[in-house]
């Protein structure tokens, strides 16, 4: 094949047949790995560095797949910070000065580097569809670009996963820009949480409106995912293990949940729930004179 | 002195992660300065500026860009050398996609968005094949699958470079992106150094000003595109420049109205 290229082929690629060799073997190479199963992480952890005033954050905290992890404080206050330490794979080299440790050990600079070794992958309220494609042609290229072997079979758990979540139904056909936010929503945590290789999820809030938040976090939390989700939402924060309290650049308090808190969100669920009922009420066109 | 060309289509969000990365590497003591090549018109120059941080601007106007900026980086350079920076950051577009500025022995970024659509890595060429970094950006508005899947077509264009995710709005990943920076080689002259990828070349009568339409007013390194219905392997030759220029000098003897006619002004 190569003995086929004139120097004029060569001379509009602006390339050498040495170049195109060398160039080849790195593609095979690079799409080899993107084929190589992901190292698991059976547990992340976080060892505290310190504040913007320089005090000590003094934690260190494991966390491991199948829990959530909440992050509260107000905006500015280092919950991204947090975030990209541990998508860095931070080793005192952040103006934290925070170290994070995969199963134990100081990770190898992989975790940093390589697209196919990505710590977290991100959900957040802002994010969109912006591909001119069906949801079928849009799970199966995700599959491709992986190189999942077993495509349909995918196809078909996210789709019953997604609609499981959204409040109203949607088809392999329907094109993944005409979703509602709802069902946005439902489509990416459903993809995510079956199709990502990250072992660590970030959610950035999930909106109470067409989407069965509860369902969503079981979903990551059976894909064996560690969640970390940044919310002020009673019911959500409860949902967690525990919270992280951000504050001036660092982690100032963690907060396990405990049986009063769980106990309490029973009674925020019923609450929830009402709500849910008469916004279900309001969309059916209905009067809302008794509630 | 440390010096990195960065490159990427327009609006990819070249002088935001600039902008974000200089301000992380500010707080790491490091003097900072950007020579910014652009076409015709930049007010980038100004937003440096307002950072406090040197700047110089380079505008190519009828000049092919990419020639233009190899032509002139060297001297940039002494710039830079003079006003005792401790790194240099080139900024400029790609324009064509068949250019690209980055430099054998150079650091060289490629900054692309996640908007571009999934088609656009294939469709960049040099500017993003022959990057160290890669940088893409406006991730936080396309869905986690969309990331993945426009990473791993860029991992296909360019399997060696690292792929980091930046955010030109919050900074996400800018820090990062600086320690990046801070470890690239010191540097202090190009002279002798050479381009990654060879220009394109044209050489033609477009080039000196011609600004007529037909056969008879096209010389030089002409290509045509082949509008039959089969599709044929080779394209056709261009011209070698040996021939072009015996052709115009021909032409001059022969025609100095015409050759007039060609120059530009």
């Amino acid at each position: 094949m190569f003995a086929r290229l004139t120097d004029d082929h060569l001379d509009d690629m602006g390339l050498t047949l040495d170049q195109l060799r060398s160039a080849l073997r790195d593609y095979v190479e690079g799409m080899g790995a993107l084929q190589q199963e992901i190292d698991t992480v059976e547990k992340l952890t976080i060892r505290g560095g310190f504040n913007k005033d320089r005090e000590a954050e003094d934690f260190e905290l494991d966390l491991i797949p199948g829990q959530i992890t909440c992050i509260v404080g107000p905006t500015g206050s280092g919950k991204s910070r947090l975030l990209a330490d541990i998508e860095w794979v931070a080793q005192g080299d952040t103006p934290t000065g925070r170290h994070i440790l995969i199963n134990g050990q100081v990770p190898d600079a992989k975790w940093r580097f390589s697209i196919e070794h990505k710590l977290v992958a991100q959900l957040s309220q802002n994010m969109n569809f912006v591909m001119d494609l069906s949801v079928e042609e849009f799970i199966r290229m995700h599959a491709e670009s992986r190189f999942v072997a077993n495509v349909d079979e995918k196809i078909t758990s996210i789709l019953v996963q997604a609609n499981e979540l959204a409040g109203e139904s949607f088809t392999a056909d329907t094109p993944i820009t005409s979703l509602s936010g709802g069902q946005s929503r439902a489509l990416m945590i459903a993809d995510t949480a079956i199709l990502s290789r990250s072992p660590i999820v970030l959610i950035d809030e999930i909106e109470n409106a067409g989407i069965d938040r509860k369902k969503a976090l079981a979903l990551l939390i059976k894909e064996e995912k560690i969640v970390l989700m940044a919310t002020h939402d009673p019911i959500l924060a409860l949902m967690g293990q525990r919270r992280l309290v951000i504050k001036n650049g660092g982690v100032a308090k963690i907060i396990e949940t405990g049986q009063a808190e769980r106990d309490n969100l029973e009674q925020l669920e019923i609450l929830d729930r009402k709500l849910m009922a008469l916004r279900h009420r309001i969309r059916q066109g209905e009067t809302l004179e008794t509630i | 002195m440390k010096f990195v060309t960065v490159s990427g289509p327009p609006s990819s969000g070249k002088t935001a992660i600039i902008l974000q990365a200089i301000d992380a590497l500010k707080e790491r003591r490091f003097q900072i300065g950007v020579v910014k090549f652009d076409c015709l018109v930049t007010d980038d120059d100004k937003l440096y500026q307002k950072r406090g941080v040197p700047v110089r601007k380079g505008l190519s106007g009828a000049l092919c860009p990419d020639h233009y900026f190899v032509s002139n980086i060297e001297a940039c350079m002494k710039w830079g050398l003079e006003k005792d920076l401790d790194i240099l950051i080139s900024e400029s577009a790609g324009l064509c996609n068949r250019c690209s500025p980055h430099i054998k022995d150079v650091t060289a970024i490629c900054v692309i968005d996640n908007l571009s659509g999934i088609g656009t890595p294939k469709k960049i060429g040099p500017m993003l094949k022959a990057a160290d970094i890669v940088v893409i950006t406006k991730g936080d508005i396309v869905s986690q699958a969309e990331r993945e899947v426009f990473a791993s077509r860029v991992r296909q264009v360019n399997p060696k470079a690292v792929i980091m995710h930046v955010n030109g709005i919050t900074g996400q990943g800018a820090f990062e992106l600086s320690t990046l920076l801070a470890q690239t080689e010191e540097i202090n002259t190009l002279k002798g150094k050479s381009l990654r990828f060879s220009m394109p070349a044209a050489l033609c009568s477009y080039c000196l000003g011609e600004t007529r339409i037909g056969d008879e007013y096209q010389m030089g390194n002409v290509r045509k595109i082949d509008l039959s219905s089969k599709p044929t392997a080779e394209g056709p030759k261009p011209l070698t420049l040996k021939i072009f220029l015996i052709r115009l000098a021909l032409m001059r003897l022969a025609s100095p109205e015409r050759w007039k006619s060609c120059l530009p002004g």
